[in-house]
C-alpha cells in the first residue's frame, strides 16, 4: 500500500468560523494506482490534494495521520515536510500554466529549482531532456521563455518537472481543465503513460470532470462537501455507483450521442450546504431523493465489497437486501 | 433571421501594431428563429470573436451581418437600441457580468432605465417576476440578494432572465455553462432547450462537443477561423468528414467508452494531430483551412 490517509481532517480558518473542507477522510492507494478525485468546486477535493503535500496559510490540521511508503508524512509541520516534497511527494498544480516563472527560461527555471532542492543540475538534466523528448517536446523548449510555448506545451513541461526526481505519489490537480479537447486528451494519457514507465509510483488525479477520469483512472473517489462520497474501481462508479450522489452527478451529465429532443437530463436541485457550518449527519440528505430520518446520523464511509466504499445508509441496505 | 455574410475579423498584433492576424475568415451561416446553432472550436478558434461581431461589441473587417435583412455594421441610435432588443448576449464569467457592489437586481433596473421607462412599478414587477420564472428561479430567493451570495447557475439564469425581459429573438451564448457545476449546468442548458420551443433563436458557443451536441439542431466546427464543418448535428457528430472534426470527436472524454476505442471507431489519430500542431509555427498559413465549404449530402457541408 502506498499511500494510507486515515481520518484526515483539514479546516480553513475564517472570520466567521472553521470552514470543514476535508472531514475524516480515510482511504488507501495501491502502488501503481491512479487514483481519480471527483466531485464540484467547493467540496474539498484541492484542499485534500494540497493537505497531502502542503498546507497554505488559512489551513489548519485538525486531525489524521498520512502514511507514504510505510513512513509517517509530517503533513502538518511544514518544514518538516520539506524533505519529502518534490522527492516522494510531488504535485502539478492547479493554474500550471501560471506556475512558470514569467521571466526565466524554462532551462534556467529548471537548473534553480534543483539547486534549491541542493541537488546539481547536471546529475538529472539528462533524464529531464529525455523526458521531454517523450513527451514530444525539442530540447530547445529549455531555452524559451513560457509565454513561447502553448498551453498543453507548459502543462507538459510542469508535468516533466514534477516528477523529475520519481516521487511516490503525484497530485495532479486540474491539470487538463484549461486545455483544449485535443490536449487534453494528449496530456491526460502522458499522465498514464509516466505511471505505466515508473516515473511515479502512484498519483491522485483532481478533477471535476468524471468523463476523463473514466478515461485514465483506476479507481474514482467521489467527494461530497468535503466528506468522501464513494470511492470504487472506474468502471463500478460509472456503472454501477451506489451513492445516490454519485448517481445523480452521473445522470447530469451530457455525452455525446444524447440529444436533449430525445433523452431529457436532470440536474440536481438544491446546492451544496456552506461548509462553515453543515448540518449533521449525512450532509447530502437535503438534496437526496432517498433520505430517511436515519440520515440525520452521519453515514460511515464503509466497504460494501472488496475495493468499494461508499457512505450512505441506503447503500448499506441495498447490499444487507 | 440573422445571417453572417462572409465575415472577416483580423487584429492588430505586435507592439506597433503592424502585425495583422486574421481571426476570422469568410464565415457564413444563419441562424433562425427557435433554433440552437452551436459554434464549436478550440481556443483561439475565434468563436468568441464571432459571438462579438453579431453583438457588435467589435466591428467587422469585411462582409455583413444582417438581422431581419437589415446591416447591423451602420445602425447607430434609435436602431441600435432596437437591435438590442432582439438580440443580447450572455457570456461565461457569470460573476464578472454583475457590479459586485451593486444587488444582482441592478442589472434589471438598468435594463428598466433604458428600455422600460413609461412602465408603472407594479406592472413591471409583475413582468420581472414572469420572466424570472420562466427561467425557474424563485424572485423572493434572488432579487435581493448580492452577487457572491448567489450560485453561478442563479447569476446566469438571472442573465437570462434579463434577456428575455427584452423579449429578444437572438440569444449569443457564450460559453454560458462552462463555468458552471456538473449537477447545476444541465439546467441551464435544458432552459435553453425550453426557450428554443417559444421560438428563440440561439447561437450556442462552446468548446464542449458532447454540450453542443445535446442541445442544437445545427452544428459549425470552427478551426483557426473558418468554419471546416457545418450541417444538421446527427450528421455532423454521426457522419464526421472532415479530419479535425474526427479529431475532435475522438478527444472527447466518454462516460462509456474509452479513447482508444473512440479512435478506432472514428478512424482519427489525435496524438498526431497535437504534435503536429506543436511543430506548426505559423498557425494562420493562406492555403490551409482556406477552402470552401462544399455539400456532401443535405444539410452536410464540409471544406474539404
Amino acid at each position: 500500500m502506498s499511500l494510507r490517509v486515515d481520518d484526515l481532517t483539514v479546516y480553513y480558518q475564517s472570520l466567521r468560523g472553521d470552514v470543514k473542507a476535508v472531514d475524516g477522510a480515510t482511504f488507501q492507494i495501491a502502488d501503481g494506482e491512479i487514483m481519480g478525485v471527483a466531485g464540484e468546486s467547493g467540496c474539498g477535493k484541492s484542499t485534500l490534494g494540497k493537505s497531502l503535500i502542503r498546507f497554505d496559510a488559512r489551513m489548519r490540521y485538525v486531525k489524521g495521520t498520512v502514511e507514504l511508503d510505510g513512513r509517517k508524512l509530517p503533513v502538518w509541520d511544514d518544514s518538516k515536510m520539506n524533505p519529502f516534497r518534490f522527492k516522494d511527494v510531488s504535485i502539478i498544480p492547479q493554474y500550471a500554466l501560471s506556475a512558470l516563472n514569467p521571466t526565466r527560461q524554462i532551462g534556467t527555471m529548471a537548473t534553480e529549482l534543483l539547486r534549491a532542492r541542493r541537488i546539481e543540475p547536471d546529475t538529472v538534466l539528462p533524464e529531464f531532456k529525455r523526458r521531454l523528448k517523450l513527451v514530444g517536446l525539442n530540447h530547445d523548449v529549455l531555452d524559451r521563455f513560457p509565454i513561447e510555448l502553448s498551453g498543453g506545451m507548459k502543462q507538459r513541461v510542469v508535468m516533466v518537472l514534477s516528477s523529475l526526481l520519481d516521487p511516490s505519489l503525484l497530485i495532479a490537480d486540474e491539470v487538463t481543465s484549461a486545455l483544449d479537447v485535443s490536449t487534453q486528451r494528449a496530456v491526460s494519457e502522458l499522465l498514464v503513460e509516466f505511471r505505466d514507465r515508473g516515473f511515479v509510483k502512484s498519483m491522485i488525479v483532481i478533477t471535476h470532470d468524471l468523463s476523463v477520469l473514466y478515461q485514465i483512472a483506476d479507481t474514482i473517489l467521489v467527494m461530497y462537501a468535503g466528506k468522501l462520497a464513494e470511492k470504487a474501481p472506474a468502471e463500478t462508479v460509472v456503472n454501477s455507483p451506489r451513492h445516490p450522489y454519485t448517481q445523480l452527478l452521473l445522470s447530469s451529465l451530457p455525452e455525446v450521442g444524447v440529444r436533449y429532443a430525445e433523452k431529457r437530463l436532470s440536474g440536481i436541485p438544491g446546492r451544496p450546504p456552506p461548509l462553515i457550518d453543515p448540518p449533521t449527519g449525512c450532509r447530502f440528505k437535503t438534496r437526496c431523493p432517498l433520505a430517511f430520518a436515519r440520515c440525520d446520523e452521519e453515514p460511515p464511509f464503509a466497504s460494501l465489497e472488496p475495493g468499494h466504499m461508499a457512505a450512505c445508509w441506503k447503500a448499506e441496505k441495498a447490499e444487507a437486501a | 433571421m440573422l445571417e453572417v455574410d462572409t465575415c472577416c475579423k483580423s487584429y492588430r498584433t505586435g507592439a506597433f501594431g503592424s502585425g495583422e492576424l486574421l481571426a476570422v475568415r469568410d464565415v457564413s451561416f444563419a441562424v433562425s428563429p427557435g433554433e440552437v446553432v452551436s459554434l464549436i472550436g478550440e481556443s483561439g478558434s475565434g468563436k468568441s470573436t464571432i459571438g462579438k461581431m453579431i453583438l457588435r461589441l467589435v466591428p467587422t473587417t469585411r462582409g455583413s451581418i444582417t438581422f431581419d435583412g437589415l446591416d447591423i455594421s451602420g445602425m447607430s441610435g434609435r436602431k441600435l437600441k432596437e437591435y438590442y432588443g432582439d438580440v443580447q448576449g450572455v457570456f461565461q464569467d457569470p460573476f464578472s457580468s454583475y457590479n459586485p457592489i451593486f444587488k444582482a437586481s441592478h442589472v434589471f433596473t438598468m435594463l428598466r432605465k433604458e428600455y422600460f421607462a413609461g412602465l408603472s412599478s407594479a406592472e413591471w414587477n409583475v413582468k420581472l417576476e414572469r420572466s424570472l420564472e420562466a427561467v425557474s428561479l424563485n424572485p423572493g430567493d434572488v432579487l435581493n440578494k448580492y452577487p457572491h451570495q448567489l450560485s453561478g447557475g442563479q447569476l446566469q439564469r438571472m442573465l437570462i432572465a434579463r434577456a428575455l425581459l427584452l423579449q429578444i429573438r437572438l440569444l449569443v451564448a457564450d460559453e454560458i455553462i462552462s463555468m458552471l457545476d456538473a449537477s447545476t449546468r444541465i439546467d441551464v442548458l435544458n432552459l435553453l432547450g425550453d426557450l428554443k420551443g417559444r421560438g428563440l433563436g440561439v447561437l450556442f458557443i462552446t468548446h464542449d462537443l458532447s454540450l453542443g451536441n445535446y442541445i442544437s439542431e445545427r452544428t459549425m466546427i470552427l478551426r483557426r477561423g473558418t468554419i471546416v464543418e457545418m450541417g444538421a448535428t446527427e450528421k455532423v457528430f454521426g457522419n464526421p468528414l472532415h479530419p479535425y472534426t474526427k479529431m475532435l470527436i475522438a478527444s472527447v472524454p466518454h462516460l462509456h467508452k474509452k479513447w482508444d476505442q473512440i479512435e478506432r471507431e472514428v478512424g482519427a489519430s489525435v496524438r498526431e494531430h497535437v504534435l503536429r500542431e506543436e511543430t506548426t509555427d505559423e498557425p494562420a498559413d493562406e492555403d490551409e483551412g482556406a477552402l470552401p465549404l462544399r455539400q456532401v449530402e443535405q444539410d452536410h457541408y464540409v471544406a474539404l
